[in-house]
């Protein structure tokens, strides 16, 4: 029993410790990454005692001391409760709907099986929409609270671009449950172990030395869904193309325009924690999860023929790694994608959501059930 | 922990969480400022759902999230929001009568009810599949099809409609 819980306990810290700090390097390589793009040096001066080398370890440590000793200012006219209440409501969602993302495929201790996972609902990406949907009130209540104009435009902005995205990215989603028959993200990792020509009809026989190879990863599978739950989720981080909440050419800086010290830097990281959280889904419906092509529980088995049999614990280590690494990617993609693109006017924001992402959604669902139909 | 300790333990979280839903709910009725109301209401909504949870029914708590507290609700703070209803509007008695008589009407009902006798003795324990994505689907999908159909083109008509009444004031 105890031990039960403990395993459980660890794997919620493990799993609240990783995507924190994770969010904090991001926070570094954002500045580095930008400075890189637009050929500058980027934060050098975190420096102690004159030792700037190691800058990541620096700018960790004093970016949070520069925020927690900071003014924490709430504007007079403003909500004082909401106020405070509004930075929460922010970085909670993000770290909660880590909870059902499978970080590896199970570990065996001894005569025990842990599932690594922190919870296994049987609803699984329900509850991540369900926590993304309360995303959004950090924003509105923040930006209301603050009674400032620019806050309140930045507010209003983030629930109308959030609510047309979400819709989106839940309807992208819904080929992938097609496709996997499952609502489990851990299902759905482990039905992207299997080879594109397992799922091949014998009528097709002739795709099957083209594609019959690769694994059956909800990006092969699914292709236009990747795309449209890409474009819906960087839309959900709220960061560029998408930031128009925050603005800051037009807005000051939108829906935190009021916030210093230490609830600034809970919006901020919970806009990092977003990404962690954005990066592991994508990994987790389309890239596999915790997936390496061809290895299975006891070792790698190759299609051209060959195996190269491994120890559990080295399957587990490897699989592992590999979701860390996946999910690495796909931040550094977010982050190079916000350097690298303009923001767009906020009819074109509406127009892409609606008139675009949505249609297309609805195409890949009807298409899907199709393909599944004629397939059977 | 044992499912017997769970057990032993769930009364106590029934009585918390249901503490805490009245006040919440207490909440929107008596606050005067329509944010703090909205909020008190997302409260109520929210906890409604982990209620759902203790119930062994995730997927309809999931969904109660999903639909009322992170879709519904961000629609009503976006109206308030943009209408900003800064002057309080005054108390009305004759509405507060009126609510006060439905409220203790719908007490009456409830007592009624729930000390009808057999009402709360007839119970069954719910399975494991019960509340189950699969299960709400079968259900949903053959034996509740046709109410099924019948509400979404419903929504449909109230979207077609409000669109068109968008339309023409444009």
């Amino acid at each position: 029993m105890m031990v039960d819980l403990a395993i459980v306990a660890a794997k919620a810290f493990l799993v609240l410790f990783m995507v924190l700090n994770l969010a904090g390097v991001l926070g570094w390589i954002e500045r580095k990454g930008s400075a890189l793009i637009q050929d500058r040096i980027g934060a050098n001066r975190a420096s102690i005692f004159g030792f700037a080398g190691m800058g990541l370890v620096n700018t960790l440590i004093a970016d949070p001391i520069k925020f927690l000793t900071k003014e924490d200012f709430v504007p007079p006219q403003g909500d004082r409760f909401l106020h405070t209440l509004a930075p929460c409501m922010a970085l909670f969602p993000a770290l909660v709907t880590f909870a059902v993302i499978p970080f590896g495929d199970v570990l065996i201790l001894g005569d025990r099986v842990v599932n690594l996972q922190v919870a296994n609902l049987n609803i699984g990406i329900l509850y991540i929409f369900a926590m993304a949907s309360l995303g959004v009130y950090g924003i509105v209540i923040g930006a209301w609270a603050s009674n400032n104009k620019f806050s309140l435009l930045g507010g209003v902005r983030g629930s109308a671009q959030m609510i047309s995205y979400e819709i989106a990215m839940g309807l992208s989603v819904i080929g992938i449950l097609m496709v996997y028959g499952t609502l489990e993200l851990q299902e759905i990792a482990r039905g992207q172990g299997a080879l594109i020509g397992d799922h091949l009809a014998e009528s097709l026989w002739f795709l099957k030395p083209l594609v019959g190879w690769l694994p059956a990863w909800g990006v092969f599978l699914q292709p236009l869904a990747f795309l449209l739950f890409f474009v819906a989720a960087v839309a959900e981080t709220k960061r560029v193309p998408f930031d128009l909440p925050e603005g800051e050419s037009e807005l000051v800086a939108g829906y935190h325009v009021e916030y210093s010290g230490g609830k600034f830097l809970m919006f901020f990281a919970g806009e990092f924690a977003e990404i962690v959280t954005a990066a592991a889904l994508m990994t987790t419906l389309f890239f596999g999860g915790w997936q390496i092509p061809y290895l299975m529980r006891d070792g790698f088995y190759f299609p051209w023929g060959g195996t190269w049999l491994l120890a559990p614990l080295a399957v587990t280590l490897l699989q592992v790694g590999a979701f860390t690494l996946k999910v690495l990617f796909f931040c550094w993609l977010q982050i190079l994608l916000r350097w690298s693109v303009p923001r767009f006017r906020y009819d074109q924001v509406m127009r892409l959501g609606w008139k675009m992402l949505l249609p297309l959604a609805f195409l890949n669902v009807m298409v899907t059930a199709i393909v599944i139909i004629a397939l059977q | 922990m044992s499912n017997l300790q769970i057990m032993s333990l769930s009364p106590l979280i029934f009585y918390l969480l249901a503490a805490l839903l009245v006040l919440a709910a207490l909440m929107v009725v008596f606050q005067r400022n329509v944010v703090h109301s909205a909020m008190a209401l997302v409260a109520a909504l929210f906890l409604t759902a982990i209620l759902f949870f203790t119930l062994h029914a995730p997927m309809v708590g999931v969904l109660q999230v999903l639909v009322y507290a992170g879709a519904i609700m961000v629609l009503f703070l976006f109206v308030i929001m943009f209408l900003n209803p800064s002057a309080l509007e005054e108390r009305r008695t004759v509405w507060w009568g009126c609510g006060a008589v439905a409220a203790m009407l719908l007490a009456a009902a409830l007592i009624a009810v729930t000390s009808a006798g057999n009402a709360l003795e007839n119970f069954m324990i719910a399975g494991e599949p019960f509340g189950s994505p699969e299960m709400l689907a079968q259900s949903l999908f053959t034996d509740f099809v046709l109410p099924f159909e019948i509400a979404s083109v419903l929504l449909l008509v109230a979207i077609v409609g409000a669109v068109v009444l968008a339309k023409r004031e444009g």
